[in-house]
Formats: C-alpha cells, sequence, structure tokens
C-alpha cells in the first residue's frame, strides 16, 4: 500500500511536466496564475524575496489561507513547510494539500534530520543541489525534486549551478563500472540501489524542476534546455511590473524552450522584471540549509 | 505509421516511450508548424487540460486540431485528454476541442489523496491495470458511444468512432493492451 501511494505520489509529479508551478499568496493571485497557464501554485504567506526582506522564523502558512487558494482554483495546490517539520507536514496532510514542499525558503526546524516522508499520503518535493542530496531526499520519500537555487533573488545563477551540478553528476554515474558504483554511492552518501537506477536510467527515479531566481521567459527556457523537467517560479511573477503577461509568457517559454523566434516574440513588451539581489550581496543564504 | 503526441505540458514522453516499444514513429506537436506535415494519429496526454486547453489556443492549434479529428484522424486522449475532447465538463464552464458526446467531471476523485490504482477489462481485451491521479470521470455519453470500462460503477474508459479515451493513465503502467487498441484503430482507419 505504502509503495502504491509512493507511485501515484511520483506519477503526479509526472503530469505537472513541462508546466510552471506559481507562488501565490491571495486567491486573486492564484486565479491569475491558473488563468496564465500555471500547472500548480505554491500556496505561501509571503513570497520568499518578502521573507528575505521581512527577516526573522519563517513558517508554515494560516491553513486558513492555503483553503482559500484551494476554493479559488482547479489546480493541485501546493504549501511549504519547514525542514523537519513534521507536525506542520501533517497539519498540511490535514488540509489535504496536493503537495508539500519541504523548503529551504522556511527557516528549518531540525538542523540535522529532514521529515520522513515515507510516513504520509500526500507527496513531498524537495529541494537539492547536487545528486547526493536529490537522492537522499528521494530516499527519505521525496517523490519530486527541485533544484534549490537561490530563493528570493531573482538571480538564476544558483539554479544554474545546481541543476548542472546534478545532470553532470547523473552522466558521471551513467558511465560508471558496478564497482565504481559501489564506492560512488557511499562516497554521496546514498543507498545503493538509487544509484544503480541513476546509473541504469541516466536520469533521477523522480520528475526534476527547476527553482530558485527564475524571472524571466528566457530564465525557463534556459533551465529546461539544461535539463529541467518544468519550472518553480517564485518572487519572479508578482514582483513585476505586469504579473499576468509575464506568467503567460513563461508558460510559453516552457513548452516551446528551443524556439528562438517564439522566445524573442515572448519576451518582448514584459514591463519591469523584479529588481533582483545579486549572489554577492545577498546576507541569508537559504540554499546551505538541509544537506 | 506516424503519432503526433501533443506536448504542450504533461506527461507526453510516457506516450512516446510506450509506442516507441509498439513499433510505432512518433512526433511532439508543440506549435502551428509541428502539424504542417501529414501523420496518422494524434494522442492528447494526461496533465493539466487547463493549461494544454490555454496552450492549445494561444498557439493557434485549436481549430486545427477540431478539424483533423472531424476529418477522421484517430486520436486517443489520457485523463486532461479526455477534458480536452469531451462535450461538455459537468464542473467547469471550459469546452476545449469538444468533439466526444460525453459529459465529463473534472478532479472527480478529489484531489492528491483521492488518487488511486485498479484494474478492470478494458472492451472485450482483458483485465488492464489503471492509474487515476486526480482523475475526472465521464457522467453521460451520447448514443454512438461505446463504453469501454467502469471501475466502481463510473465510465473510466469510452470509444466514439476515431475518438479513444480513458481517465486513467495506461502510459504509466507496463501494460500495452490500451496502447495496442489504439494503433488498432490508426491502422483500421
Amino acid at each position: 500500500m505504502k509503495n502504491e501511494r509512493f507511485e501515484l505520489n511520483k506519477n503526479l509529479a509526472q503530469m505537472l511536466k513541462g508546466g510552471v508551478i506559481m507562488d501565490v499568496t491571495t486567491p486573486e493571485q492564484a486565479k491569475i496564475a491558473e488563468a496564465a497557464g500555471a500547472c500548480a501554485v505554491m500556496a505561501l504567506e509571503r513570497i520568499p524575496a518578502d521573507i528575505r526582506a521581512a527577516g526573522g522564523v519563517s513558517r508554515m502558512s494560516d491553513p486558513k489561507m492555503i483553503k482559500g487558494i484551494q476554493n479559488a482554483v482547479t489546480i493541485p495546490v501546493m504549501a511549504k513547510c519547514r525542514i523537519g517539520h513534521f507536525a506542520e507536514a501533517q497539519i498540511l496532510q490535514a488540509i489535504e494539500i496536493d503537495y508539500i514542499d519541504e523548503s529551504e525558503v522556511l527557516s528549518p526546524a531540525d538542523d540535522k534530520y529532514h521529515i520522513d516522508k515515507t510516513v504520509f499520503r500526500v507527496p513531498f518535493v524537495c529541494g537539492a543541489r547536487d545528486l547526493g542530496e536529490a537522492l537522499r531526499r528521494i530516499n527519505e520519500g521525496a517523490a519530486m525534486i527541485r533544484t534549490k537555487g537561490e530563493p528570493g533573488t531573482g538571480d538564476v545563477v544558483q539554479a544554474v549551478r545546481h541543476m548542472r551540478i546534478m545532470q553532470s553528476e547523473i552522466r558521471r554515474f551513467g558511465s560508471m563500472s558496478a564497482d565504481e558504483l559501489y564506492e560512488a554511492a557511499k562516497e554521496l552518501a546514498v543507498p545503493y540501489d538509487l544509484a544503480v537506477y541513476v546509473h541504469e536510467n541516466k536520469k533521477l527515479p523522480v520528475v526534476n524542476f527547476a527553482a530558485g531566481g527564475v524571472a524571466t521567459p528566457a530564465d525557463a527556457a534556459l533551465m529546461m534546455q539544461l535539463g529541467a523537467e518544468g519550472v518553480f517560479v517564485g518572487s519572479g511573477i508578482f514582483k513585476s511590473g505586469n504579473p499576468e503577461k509575464r506568467a503567460a509568457a513563461i508558460v510559453k517559454a516552457v513548452t516551446n524552450y528551443e524556439d528562438a523566434d517564439m522566445l524573442a516574440e515572448l519576451s518582448e513588451d514584459l514591463g519591469e522584471a523584479m529588481v533582483g539581489i545579486n549572489e554577492h550581496e545577498i546576507e541569508l543564504i537559504m540554499e546551505e540549509r538541509g544537506k | 505509421m506516424k503519432i503526433g503526441i501533443l506536448a504542450l505540458q504533461g506527461a507526453f514522453a510516457e506516450h512516446e516511450k510506450m509506442l516507441g516499444g509498439l513499433g510505432a514513429e512518433t512526433f511532439e506537436i508543440r506549435q502551428k508548424r509541428d502539424i504542417e506535415t501529414a501523420f496518422d494519429g494524434l494522442i492528447i496526454p494526461g496533465g493539466e487540460s487547463t493549461v494544454q486547453g490555454k496552450l492549445l489556443a494561444e498557439l493557434g492549434l485549436t481549430e486545427r486540431i477540431k478539424a483533423l479529428i472531424k476529418g477522421g484522424l484517430p486520436v486517443f486522449g489520457t485523463c486532461a485528454g479526455l477534458l480536452l475532447l469531451a462535450k461538455r465538463i459537468e464542473n467547469d464552464e471550459h469546452v476545449y476541442l469538444g468533439t466526444m458526446d460525453i459529459t465529463a467531471v473534472r478532479n472527480a476523485y478529489g484531489r492528491q489523496l483521492g488518487s488511486f490504482s485498479a484494474a478492470a477489462e478494458f472492451g472485450d481485451m482483458g483485465e488492464v491495470p489503471m492509474t487515476f491521479i486526480r482523475a475526472p470521470y465521464i457522467s453521460g455519453a451520447g448514443d454512438g458511444v461505446e463504453i469501454m470500462s467502469r471501475v466502481g460503477g463510473r465510465i473510466v474508459a469510452a470509444r466514439q468512432n476515431n475518438m479513444l479515451v480513458t481517465a486513467f493513465h495506461p502510459e504509466l503502467n507496463d501494460n500495452k493492451t490500451v496502447h495496442s487498441a489504439f494503433l488498432d484503430m490508426v491502422r483500421a482507419s
């Protein structure tokens, strides 16, 4: 039964592929996102850019606020809990959330252990910076992976770095001999059977999205060309001048990510992009949370 | 035999793999120019119907694909694909392609916690495994529609002439029965 649930949860992520998951803070924003073509929304009280600006401890959103968003749209609704905070996850499961993001964007509740996601019936997505983190999260029961990137910055550099590292390690695993694979699994501190899966299939055992700092159609196309199966856009949409137009353009860019002519057209006249902060200007490094 | 797979959003790669395993040639449809040359069958995959429906319209594909289906092009829709083909959706004001005389209920089993797997007869082709992900079902079908499968009394697979739909996802299992049946439809057309 437990295994069957994991399969169904992995399958839902497969249905999200080629799509854009958008951060929303109100039912109105959720409706805008759905109308613009989001394949799911992430309900949260504050988008990462504002969490960064506000400082302090950042926690799971008010369930009432999440329910408001669940009632506003027909597409899947995700919500974040703190790393290791299984009680927050239990609450999100109780309100029948479609996906839980055990997220480094919020303040970690546990500096050692992640949530044992295998005991939950709802699916989890987790962030990862490399193949080791991804496989450790999958071993704990994550049914979907996303790059961590650096949330709320509007700077795509970390997401690119994480996706490149992951893809390069997947290629390396793919070409290993059996004896090398034992050692590689040990080095990354991941279970041998997951290492074998990557070796044989040359991909992660679950769907892999890009997240963190995606702000333009070009950013989304870049991540797709680097091997992402879909894109999360957090602060990039509702921190920009024209959210409706930008959201719709990013959705189309993810579908036709290799067509430069169409990308050129989609990138025109989108109004102001989120201002963003550069890597060396940030004080709080969220990607360091949870390993 | 060349099968086009609508690749705007969703689980299109899984259909490609399934058809590849059955020896059929496939190609992805992402925009208008992809359907300028002739092809023999069309698959509309699972995903979000709102996303696929919107992209169909905005990429200028809706009318062309509708005309092809009305002209007899064999089409197979799974989950979201079923919703795109349905003439009526009970709990959604949208009609997308609207070529098949069925009424569908969207997210009919609720949220992800309502997703399930089952096994049931598919036409006279024996029992097949069925994966339902935030699935719809068919609540009403016109006279020309053949009911292929029921689960818990609900219609979950149906055929009308050149159109085949399943509320479940045969592309997620190893069982090739449903895809083989579709390829037979393509061969016979």
